[in-house]
């Protein structure tokens, strides 16, 4: 059993995380080619939408990483090699959105909703303190009195209210 | 009021049944085209029919037209093919680009299936495809007379999507200036 655990662990920890990316695509220079392999995991692929570039395996995404290598190869900046496919195939590409007017609700959404819930516990928990019951009032009390003083203990240890 | 707060959470969730609804008929895949009232991006394509002219970005507008991606490698285009036949067959203008094929491959199609298009030219790395945000095969760009794209259809046409939505945005572009 130890063993078996002990090989299970061992080809878990040799086993790295299974990229797309071909050895052919790759530049010479492991800088640019870092620069290239972070960018295009923020890229996300427009046939298998919710893998990046750098996981997809569709054509379409082998010629956008090969692309972004080339851009990187070119000189450009990491946003200008972004800007070239944003400008092609939308934001929706950008796995991290920007900060926009119309992606404010993706941004703040989640706060307003934690926003709205802390709101709605605090009105709750305030409503439900016993210091905010609301005291008796005159008639209540006279008629608590008079309950009271009809109140007897009968023989079996119950207490009960007499009529009258 | 105490009551109109206790039907908070019942509102909030027939909202959100109302959201789910929409999404769920919504298509994930139709995303909007980035070039929609800009002229289509410069190219200049080898052509698919040997001997023929190629195909270039100069050679779009003056008229409405419609602009076909498509490619032997891919299925629904097939589906597609009778249609194009069908419009051009009406008078339509479609051009054609022949993405991420060998042009032998693409002219293999228009000789076995009849050739719809009035200009072609093939598009063998892809590039100018992706240029135009192409995200698969077929899809079919709507151009206007100034050149400009004014309308992308991700998928194959179908009779609906021509009467209902193609046609009568291309009868609005002819009767522009």
């Amino acid at each position: 059993m130890k063993r078996i655990l002990l090989i299970t662990a061992a080809v878990t920890a040799l086993s790295g995380t299974a990229w797309a990316v071909e050895p052919d695509e790759m530049l010479a220079d492991p800088k640019l080619e870092a620069r290239a392999h972070d960018l295009s995991r923020e890229v996300r692929c427009v046939v298998c939408q919710n893998q990046s570039i750098d996981d997809s395996d569709a054509a379409l995404a082998r010629d956008l990483r090969i692309i972004i290598r080339e851009r990187i190869a070119a000189g450009d900046s990491d946003d200008q090699a972004l800007a070239f496919l944003t400008s092609r195939y939308g934001s929706f590409v950008q796995l991290n959105p920007p900060m926009r007017a119309d992606t404010l609700a993706l941004w703040f959404g989640p706060l307003a909703v934690l926003l709205l819930g802390a709101v709605g516990t605090f009105v709750y928990i305030r409503g439900r303190s016993p210091d905010k019951a609301a005291a008796l009032s005159a008639v209540e009390e006279a008629e608590l009195a008079d309950l009271l003083k009809h109140d007897v203990v009968k023989s079996d240890g119950t207490k009960r209210n007499e009529a009258g | 009021m105490k009551r109109l707060l206790f039907l908070t959470p019942v509102a909030l969730f027939v909202v959100l049944i109302g959201v789910f609804f929409v999404s769920l008929q919504r298509d994930p895949s139709l995303l909007p085209s980035m070039l929609i009232g800009k002229p289509v991006p410069a190219f200049n394509l080898p052509p698919v029919r040997p001997g023929d002219q190629g195909f270039a970005n100069a050679d779009l507008g003056g008229e409405p037209m419609l602009l076909n991606i498509y490619a032997s490698w891919c299925a629904a285009c097939r589906i597609e093919h009778p249609m194009l036949m069908r419009l051009r067959r009406e008078g339509v203008t479609i051009h054609g680009l022949d993405w991420k094929d060998e042009p032998e491959a693409g002219f293999g199609v228009l000789q076995n299936q009849g050739d719809p298009y009035a200009r072609v030219g093939n598009d063998r790395s892809g590039r100018v495809g992706i240029d135009l945000g192409v995200s698969g095969a077929p899809e079919t760009f709507v151009i206007d007379k100034a050149g400009k794209v004014r309308y992308r259809h991700v998928g194959a046409i179908s009779i609906e999507d021509w009467d209902q939505k193609i046609r009568p945005l291309m009868e609005r572009l002819k009767a522009e200036l």
